[in-house]
């Protein structure tokens, strides 16, 4: 008898995943997939409404980086009014943005590894799942749970210094940024009471680091042999090759480390880059035209970074950089749960750039818009905590948007995801004949590696349950699990 | 231990640029509104997209703490009932429970205010700031049993202070 598991995250509104593993007659896995249900409704929203709205109108499409969109806009507008492709900002306009940025990925980054990585990784994939959470992790390591809480509290502090307030952000326009860095905030940032200061915000992320690593030497298997695949890479980078989050050119390596998309303007992403449609998901596939549909899928984010970059600039972040490709033998690491290593190394290089920007005068006096001669299209790319983000635009000549395509990190991570989910799915589930909670925890590990963003821009309809269904051959529902 | 009023926080989360999942967020600025107006300097307002493990932290410096939050389940207008911790978590870091909030908020800080959670009812969810004509009248019936709630709430009694 053949059979189809299910396993099924529901949101509120739009965005949902659901994992199906199809098992034939023998209990062997031939065939996983993973499909997301993403809204793809704002681009034809935004159609029709001025440009200048942009960088606000986007923050309603999630509210967990509602911050990468506001700056992705931001960037997309600052070519449409002439201020260049990145480059063309003011000084105070470009790190007034900057800290913006660092600030989001640091807080982004600490939730992630506190909340969801660090009660995998302390407890077992296999313990008890109404304990492996945060909650047990305050229980049992109390710091490390304060160390969580704060960080993310001190990174929502440097957006809402720079964006303004923490709903529908205002910092970015078209051209710049609308403010300077009073004195207040930033003293209040580089020397605030009760571990609110930059010094404890890089102690805590290089701990973090420091655990990550002494956990990895003493669990190798774990985490090195967990769904493993090889993989092509691609990120902004530097033009001298450095990680850079906010602003670069777009590189894309190889499994083997080579070169595959040769530090391209992103302004012509699309001549390089194509999306397909596949019957069974809502969302697109990402691949690289020049390798074609089927090979030419690549990953995003912080891991993809490790891989495409060749050096960090900040000198905390460098040495645990040269470890990290030390580890790999100086290629790519094709390992999904090194996500987290890099997750943490990408933390503190922010809390680094966050430092040297707090000590620049810049921030606190200068010029904060550019003009120049309005075109009628734009791009702006960032490297969003989950991976790369892309807003194109286009506008009339009465200023309105005519087009927009926004292709986000998870996007871009769709078929690693699929690969990820298959890897695990064949090694834990094969010749099983019952779905163990340990089972579907190694399924959501997998995909949790990435943080996926499932369109998360409401959050009013409910929440998340896991859904496992099991049919035979007939389709018949035959077992059920429900994860809440 | 403090003979002051007691500290409240109004939190109000949802995204306003989806129609009623804004309600939360409109509740708490209707609020600080009518508190400015009425000097009362104890009650205090925040709002963001949903709840996050900071907001644990926030929640530690007051005496009393109502979520309010926009709802689809089938409830007649609002409901308002007192939190109970949880520790139970999501699937992703995308949904944040008040309850899961008011857990680690005991766990990490060893303190535990007194918690409230209103759910408004809401009707639309598209891209648009504005809410329904019934989430309205809703939001409307809301503010003003919290308002009575908070009036019944603040009269100087001597109680625990988390920040303490």
């Amino acid at each position: 008898m053949g059979q189809k598991i299910t396993i099924e995250p529901v949101t509120r509104v739009e965005g949902h995943g659901k994992v199906t593993i199809h098992l034939n007659n023998e209990g062997i896995i031939e065939q996983t997939r993973l499909h997301i249900v993403e809204f793809r409704g704002f681009e034809r929203f935004a159609q029709g409404r001025p440009y200048w709205e942009m960088p606000v109108l986007v923050q309603r499409l999630c509210g967990i980086c509602p911050v990468s969109h506001h700056l992705a806009a931001a960037k997309a507008m600052d070519v449409i009014v002439g201020a260049g492709t990145g480059e063309g900002l003011t000084p105070t306009g470009e790190k007034m943005r900057r800290l913006m940025h660092y600030g989001q990925i640091f807080q982004s980054h600490a939730l992630h590894f506190f909340h969801l990585a660090s009660p995998d990784l302390l407890f077992g994939i296999d313990s008890d799942p109404l304990k492996r959470n945060i909650i047990n992790v305050a229980i049992k390591h109390r710091d490390l749970a304060v160390q969580g809480v704060m960080m993310r509290k001190y990174g929502q502090e440097v957006i809402k210094a720079t964006a303004g307030k923490k709903i529908h952000g205002t910092g970015a326009i078209p051209g710049g940024i609308n403010k300077h860095l009073t004195e207040d905030e930033r003293d209040f940032l580089l020397h605030g009471d009760d571990y609110m200061n930059i010094d404890k915000m890089i102690a805590w992320a290089q701990d973090a680091v420091d655990f990550f690593k002494e956990f990895h030497k003493k669990n190798k298997a774990a985490i090195d042999d967990f769904a493993e695949f090889p993989s092509s890479y691609l990120s902004l980078v530097r033009k001298d090759g450095a990680l850079d989050l906010y602003h670069g050119v777009l590189r894309a390596v190889d499994t083997e480390g080579k070169k595959i998309l040769h530090d391209i303007d992103y302004q012509e992403y699309y001549r390089y880059i194509n999306e397909e449609v596949k019957s069974w998901s809502y969302m697109k596939f990402p691949y690289l035209k020049e390798i074609g549909k089927k090979a030419g899928w690549y990953s995003v984010g912080p891991l993809a970074r490790m891989n495409t970059v060749d050096f960090i600039d900040t000198p905390m972040a460098q040495k645990e950089f040269e470890l990290f490709k030390q580890y790999n033998g100086g290629k790519p690491s094709n390992k999904p749960m090194h996500s987290h290593w890099a997750r943490l190394i990408e933390i503190l290089h922010s809390a680094e750039k966050i430092q040297q920007l707090l000590n620049d005068p810049d921030l606190m006096e200068g010029e904060l818009v550019t003009r120049g001669t309005k075109q009628f299209e734009g791009v702006g790319l960032i490297e969003a905590p989950r991976g790369t983000l892309f807003h194109h635009f286009k506008i009339g000549e009465n200023d309105m948007i005519t087009m927009a395509n926004l292709i986000v990190s998870t996007t871009h991570n769709n078929q690693p995801m699929n690969e990820a989910v298959n890897q695990v799915a064949v090694r834990v589930m094969t010749g099983k004949k019952e779905i163990t909670e340990g089972m579907m925890n190694a399924v959501e590990v997998a995909i949790r590696a990435y943080d996926p963003c499932l369109s998360c821009a409401t959050h009013a309809l409910g929440q998340m349950p896991l859904e496992f269904e099991v049919y035979d051959a007939d389709n018949n529902l035959i077992e059920r699990k429900l994860k809440n | 231990m403090t003979s002051d009023k007691p500290k409240i926080l109004i939190y109000g989360y949802g995204n306003p640029g989806r129609q009623d999942d804004g309600l939360g967020v409109m509740l708490a600025e209707e609020l600080e509104k009518w508190s400015l107006e009425n000097g009362l300097t104890h009650i205090h307002v925040d709002s963001n997209y949903q709840l996050n493990l900071e907001d644990a932290a926030e929640i530690a410096n007051y005496n009393v703490v109502i979520f309010a939050d926009a709802s689809k389940e089938d409830i007649p207008h609002f409901s308002f009932e007192p939190l109970t911790p949880s520790e139970k978590v999501e699937f992703t870091m995308h949904a944040v429970s008040p309850a899961f909030i008011l857990h680690l908020c005991r766990q990490v800080f060893n303190c535990e205010p007194e918690a409230y959670l209103l759910h408004i009812r809401g009707h639309e969810w598209e891209f648009m700031d504005s809410i329904t004509d019934f989430a309205r009248d809703n939001l409307n019936g809301a503010c003003e049993y919290v308002k009575k709630f908070i009036l019944d709430h603040s009269k100087p009694i001597v109680r625990n202070t988390c920040s303490n």
